[in-house]
């Protein structure tokens, strides 16, 4: 047991992630992967009324604060027969978007960046050297020796005063930073740059649902927040002009500080391309309806799942062949079950705290183990880009092939930590550059005078069949993400959620077969025990969000009969 | 109804916290908080002599985003905040370290800082079976919660599950989660609920601090009465509508795009105690019924179980009348909520199966005699 290692919490990341791994010879050749933390919030849904679900599932996350509330609206829609109009349909991809794209500035610049970037490195550069870097990479406007310089001095004298804060005993000077110290005062400086610019523009969901994080905007059926070009309580001209100057501050941003840092770093961190490869399976469902007949309708970014690593096929993905498994999961055993039929009594058999070391032969997590038609999956911004760049999708197949000629690479690095940290940049440049079109497509809505938000017909509960079930799916920033729901006389009887971090984090499953996160981890070099900051690397390439992915509680197996599968 | 204007000396007595134990927090506070009464613009001078508070961030049963929210702080800005103004010792969503380092960090500045540390607290605590639903580096939140409370000059919840207990603790509470003020003793709670907490509020606290010295004046939910001494519905830029009984009536029609009341819509204002309609959120942008939503009332206890369904409209709010008429109906109803709570600390019953309403009239007929 003594020769495993644990790094709990894995910080930066959403919820409480711990990971144990086996090292060889400098070498992982094992790992575990393991949610500590459990709330029961499905169990909390039922009896409720089902139009208040996305208030609730909203709080499985306060980072991806917005795709509970979307997968949920859309479960209910589907379960009811909901038509959500197009204005609606518009505000919501205005949302997603704005969430994809603030939420990956967060993950790299405040999440992720540290894995990489050495801040007490960045003392010791000279600002006129790091100026010149800067202006080489991009036309960005901090770009002055003498900014650089009032930067480094900030750093110094925070860093005079001993006490470091949040930067405090960390793995600073390990020999797996690779950066220049002029890149890593430019990092440093966007760090700080990325915390004002993601407050800025996240303020497109304040406009369009009052506060962030957790707006509070949507509806079953549509949203909240009229339109109304005549209404100074509506959205007018006003309030698109601030969402028109929110994006192009994000756009902005992306163009000239996060894809040519992506591409500045990544030259020094080649050898994570050949680093944290999964088994190659791909799973995407698609997202941001861009037609009129809504979602799931003429999504985007297609659907789909590669197998392999096999990019010639991109295969449909079919919600009836998902199961969870539970063997080694903290709950009584079922047998893999599809969400709807999925029984979940609490089961903690873990060692009593405080303890060292999980018995990871039996139950080790909270987590459960979603797979398809048997197979693991995993999930995020990789897999979107990667359906999408095989499904022939130009935008994406443009950036990612300009990235790859760029670094004088080839699509094989993708499959690999580096790539998962590259695919994300290049779908939030690809995202900050639409979002645009939506909110036009939105102002030209209202400009005919249609200025519909809701469905109004199915929005009292009397309206409803006395039984009603559906699914709702959503590509969320971290990946697939799907609610399912069963409705009786007007209140939920059951809410399963099988989330992107479900996917990628679970445990083993019946037949021992690992899931990214573990996957991953396997042949990743640690130079050092005592500072695995290898694991932190592989594991954040994935944007962990646990809190999401343990909620299930589902105390008496009241569907394991019958239910109808759609 | 005596429970519910207990000042914070009071209220401290009933969480055990001594005379003795006060005026020694007030010292500590104090020696804590000596900063330049402004709010040190100038990095160097602040940093010179450099006495930020440390902060220690715990996450519990949490959503993080009570730390989502921290990220958007405004005033001042979160890169200040980190940097200049407090010094964040520890905190799982932002730290570089992780694992037994970030252990160690937290651990050292809770020794170096005994007696002065703050303590915030994210998410609410489980207590069932032992408190093994939350375990972070191998021990459970109970224990962390109670060997950082040991030593913090105070403690401040953040978000409605750490002050009440939140969504994690509404019914049937499957993990035992319970707020801090129901957990700890011997050190001031203050609670920030909110779902999650306007940062805004959090920053008035510390800098509440910095300029006057001391906490803020509490209400008996240990809640600063800056931000939740009075109704949405006193302050609600659409109280005029309510008034004058001009009412939303369907999601999209023209009073909903005109911003008339939502009280129709399920509002829950007039039984909540919070200042969004005049602090507002993200710089002061907007709040849910500015962007047509009506409020949830996601500051008081017992929500979501006092609160929902959100939908159906409060009982017993007059459609139209006189500011004292619709203030002592709001009062009414907000007492009965509040006061359940302070008294039996917990509504676990959820409003729509009946329960809550039985305990709210027993509770009335008991006033009565």
């Amino acid at each position: 047991m003594a020769d495993r290692i644990v790094v709990d919490p894995i910080t930066r990341i959403e919820g409480h992630l711990r990971i144990e791994a086996k090292v060889e010879n400098g070498v992982i050749t094992d790992a575990w992967s393991s949610s500590t933390m459990f709330r029961g919030i499905e169990k909390i849904l039922q009896g409720r009324d089902p139009r208040d679900a996305w208030y609730i599932t909203q709080r499985f996350c306060g980072v991806c604060t917005t795709v509970h509330s979307i997968a949920s609206i859309r479960a209910v829609e589907n379960a009811v027969g909901m038509k959500v109009p197009f204005n609606a349909e518009m505000i919501r991809n205005v949302i997603m978007g704005m969430q994809y794209v603030q939420d990956h500035v967060i993950h790299f610049y405040h999440l992720h960046a540290l894995d990489w970037v050495d801040i007490v490195s960045a003392l010791s550069a000279d600002p006129v050297k790091t100026a010149a870097l800067q202006e080489s990479i991009s036309d960005w406007k901090y770009s002055s020796a003498d900014y650089f310089k009032g930067i480094q001095d900030r750093l110094a004298a925070f860093a005079k005063t001993g006490r470091l804060g949040p930067f405090g005993n960390a793995y600073w000077g390990h020999p797996a930073y690779k950066l220049p110290p002029e890149a890593n005062l430019m990092a440093a400086s966007h760090y700080l740059q990325a915390l004002e610019v993601q407050k800025e523009i996240i303020k497109v969901h304040a406009i369009l649902g009052s506060k962030n994080p957790h707006p509070q905007t949507f509806l079953t059926g549509g949203m909240s927040i009229p339109c109304d070009p005549n209404s100074q309580n509506a959205i007018n001209a006003d309030k698109i002009a601030m969402i028109m100057e929110c994006n192009k501050t994000a756009r902005e941003f992306v163009e000239k500080v996060y894809i040519p840092d992506i591409i500045a770093v990544a030259p020094f961190y080649l050898d994570w391309a050949g680093i944290g490869k999964t088994s190659g399976n791909y799973m995407s469902y698609g997202e941001f309806p861009d037609g009129r007949e809504g979602h799931p309708n003429n999504l985007w970014l297609p659907a789909g799942i590669i197998k392999n690593g096999d990019l010639s096929t991109v295969h449909p993905v079919d919600h009836t062949k998902i199961t969870e498994d539970v063997v080694h999961s903290w709950y009584e055993d079922t047998g893999p079950r599809h969400p709807w039929e999925g029984a979940t009594d609490k089961k903690y058999i873990g060692p009593k705290p405080p303890y060292d070391y999980l018995d990871v032969e039996q139950k080790y997590s909270f987590v459960k183990s979603p797979r398809y038609e048997g197979a693991p999956m995993e999930v995020g911004p990789l897999s979107r880009m990667l359906v999408a760049y095989a499904s022939g999708h130009k935008e994406v197949q443009d950036v990612v092939n300009h990235v790859l000629t760029t670094l004088g690479v080839g699509p094989e690095v993708l499959f690999s930590t580096l790539g998962r940290t590259a695919a994300r940049a290049v779908e939030t440049l690809i995202v900050a550059r639409k979002m645009e079109s939506w909110l036009m497509a939105l102002a030209a809505n209202i400009n005919t005078g249609d200025y519909a938000i809701h469905d109004n017909s199915k929005w009292d509960p009397s309206t409803w069949p006395v039984q009603a079930q559906g699914y709702g799916w959503h590509e969320a920033p971290r990946g697939a993400l799907g609610h399912w729901i069963v409705i009786q006389n007007k209140e939920i009887k059951n809410y399963q959620a099988v989330v992107p971090s479900t996917w990628n984090a679970a445990p083993r499953d019946d037949k021992g077969v690992r899931s990214p996160y573990e996957e991953a981890l396997i042949g990743t070099p640690i130079a050092d025990p005592e500072k695995p900051l290898e694991i932190l690397r592989t594991i954040h390439s994935y944007d962990p969000c646990l809190a999401c992915a343990v909620h299930v509680y589902d105390e008496k197996n009241e569907l394991k009969s019958k239910v109808k599968i759609l | 109804m005596e429970v519910l204007f207990m000042g914070l000396r009071e209220k401290l007595e009933l969480l055990g916290v001594s005379r003795r134990d006060f005026l020694k927090f007030c010292t500590a506070v104090s020696a804590t908080l000596a900063l330049p009464p402004a709010m040190a613009p100038k990095v160097a001078e602040a940093l010179e002599d450099d006495n930020r508070p440390a902060v220690i961030w715990l996450e519990f049963q949490s959503c993080s985003g009570d730390s989502e929210s921290l990220l958007r702080s405004g005033r001042p800005k979160a890169a200040d905040l980190v940097l200049d103004v407090i010094s964040l010792d520890y905190a799982e969503v932002l730290m570089a370290a992780a694992g037994h380092q970030a252990e160690q960090a937290k651990h050292d500045s809770m020794e170096k800082n005994k007696g002065k540390y703050v303590l915030i607290v994210e998410g609410s605590i489980p207590v069932e079976d032992d408190g093994i639903y939350c375990c972070i580096a191998g021990d459970t939140a109970l224990n962390q919660l109670k060997k950082a409370a040991a030593g913090a000059a105070m403690v401040i919840a953040v978000g409605n599950c750490a002050s009440f207990g939140g969504i994690p603790a509404a019914y049937p509470n499957p993990t035992g989660a319970k707020g801090v003020a129901d957990l700890v003793s011997g050190v001031p709670v203050v609670n920030l609920p909110g779902c999650p907490m306007n940062c805004d509020n959090l920053t008035a606290l510390i800098v509440h601090y910095l300029i006057f010295g001391t906490l803020p004046a509490l209400d008996n939910q240990l809640r600063p009465k800056f931000a939740h001494g009075k109704r949405i519905h006193d302050n609600c830029e659409r109280r005029g509508h309510f008034d004058a009984g001009q009412y939303v009536e369907k999601w999209g029609d023209e009073a909903h795009r005109q911003g008339w009341c939502l009280y129709k819509m399920g509002c829950k204002g007039p039984q909540t105690w919070h200042n969004c309609p005049t602090l507002r959120w993200n710089d002061g942008l907007s709040w849910p019924v500015m962007a047509g939503h009506g409020c949830v009332g996601c500051s008081e206890p017992g929500f979501i179980d006092t609160m929902s369904p959100f939908y159906r409209r409060l009982p017993e709010v007059p459609g139209f009348g006189v500011e004292s008429s619709a203030t002592s109906v709001g009062l009414k109803l907000v007492g009965v909520a509040t006061a359940f709570f302070a008294v039996h600390g917990v509504v676990s019953i959820i409003r729509n199966r009946g329960t809550v309403k039985k305990v709210e009239e027993e509770y009335y007929e008991k006033e009565e005699k």
